[in-house]
């Protein structure tokens, strides 16, 4: 088939298609390009992954606070009712897990906050995927940035473990104030397998590991969904793009085009799905990984 | 060339196709044991559907970052020479 090559003599072909749209728009720290060398680079950052997670944030807050501002006590309107249901759910779910009445007060905010901004950052994948990357395309040369964007902050693995190590340190913070320094760095030592000096050293080995799993895993889970949803949404859109370069019902790509909006749909569905629950388990993990901050053994 | 195509072609369908059949398993014995445990205890059931859905998070995500590293083989060609 001929008019199936057509596309990678004229425009890029699938594979650079996706690579290109899997990379972010990076600056190192005097504001210049950069290009990532290697699987970690600290001399640089994503640019688009900061922005867009930075400006969901100030929206999540801006519609918390509207909310809280125009709060009353008589009958309340729907959209007060919608955020008296979210932050009941978080609170109910918070007194399942952290027993301690003033860490709460700490702690069920920081939920809130996280299921909110987790969820706008999620809902980012909702937008045509191109939408914003050829706006972008048109846009960010013009005013001297590289051609690259990326629109959901969540599928950057710098953004989900930054998350996950936050959780980490808020963590240590607690179990630092409820057992004090002496009683954490015991437990440190003694707690997976009892308290006696030969088992000491593979007590805090295991005390380490348990540590690096639960953050590792807690950041790449988010991000392994985001991205896979990601990918997937780029899949169908190639689908439907090979369907427009090469229009013709006489052949079979025609029905390309039928597969997209199938395939395009039901994928939507399913996602609006996964978003919420990545957030809501975003949520839950950090809710019983500070709660397991406050046992001891 | 050919041959590396190949083995990453192989290696992405057992990454899906493995993941997908763990994943299913867990959701399935999840969910069964799910709707046994809400026909003898219909009182306990919108509990136990919150943690059944944390647990489908869970058991889903292992499947979907497989998928995700096996579309990354597939179209970034991170092994291609």
């Amino acid at each position: 088939m001929s008019a199936a090559e057509a596309p990678g003599t004229q425009g890029p072909n699938a594979g650079e298609y996706i690579q290109h749209h899997l990379h972010h728009l990076q600056m190192d720290f005097s504001f210049n390009s950069a290009q990532q060398h290697g699987l970690v680079d600290f001399g640089l950052f994503n640019l688009d992954s900061l922005i867009y997670s930075i400006l969901l944030g100030v929206l999540g807050c801006f519609v918390l606070w509207r909310a809280a501002k125009k709060a009353t006590s008589g009958v309340p309107g729907r959209f007060q009712a919608a955020v008296e249901i979210l932050s009941e759910m978080v609170e109910g779910q918070a007194k399942g897990v952290v027993r301690n009445a003033t860490s709460r007060k700490l702690v069920a905010p920081l939920a809130l906050t996280v299921f909110v901004w987790i969820f706008l950052m999620n809902a980012m994948d909702m937008l045509p995927v191109d939408m914003l990357p050829a706006l972008w395309h048109s846009a960010g040369p013009a005013v001297g940035f590289k051609d690259f964007m990326r629109v959901v902050p969540t599928a950057d693995l710098s953004t989900t473990l930054g998350l996950s190590t936050s959780v980490l340190l808020i963590c240590l913070f607690y179990s630092v104030k409820i057992k004090g320094l002496g009683g954490w760095t015991h437990e440190l030592v003694a707690a997976p397998f009892g308290d006696k000096w030969f088992l000491y050293p593979i007590n805090f080995l295991m005390q380490l590991i348990e540590f690096a799993a639960k953050t590792v895993s807690h950041g790449m889970r988010l991000f392994g969904n985001m991205f896979a949803g990601e990918l997937i949404f780029m899949l169908i859109a190639l689908m439907g793009g090979t369907w427009a370069w090469q229009f013709n019902p006489t052949e079979g790509m025609f029905w390309l085009g039928v597969g997209h909006v199938i395939a395009g749909t039901a994928w939507s569905i399913f996602h609006i799905l996964v978003i919420t629950l990545q957030a809501f388990i975003f949520m839950m993990l950090t809710l019983i990984y500070v709660g397991q901050a406050h046992d001891s053994h | 060339m050919e041959n590396i195509l190949g083995l990453v072609a192989l290696a992405c369908g057992i990454i899906v196709g493995l993941g997908a059949l763990g994943a299913s398993i867990g959701i399935a014995l999840m969910g069964g044991k799910f709707l046994e445990a809400s026909a003898r205890q219909p009182e306990l059931m919108n509990e136990l559907q919150t943690k059944m859905f944390i647990l489908a998070g869970l058991i889903d995500a292992a499947f979907l970052i497989g998928v995700a590293i096996a579309l990354l083989f597939a179209f970034a060609k991170p092994f291609a020479i």
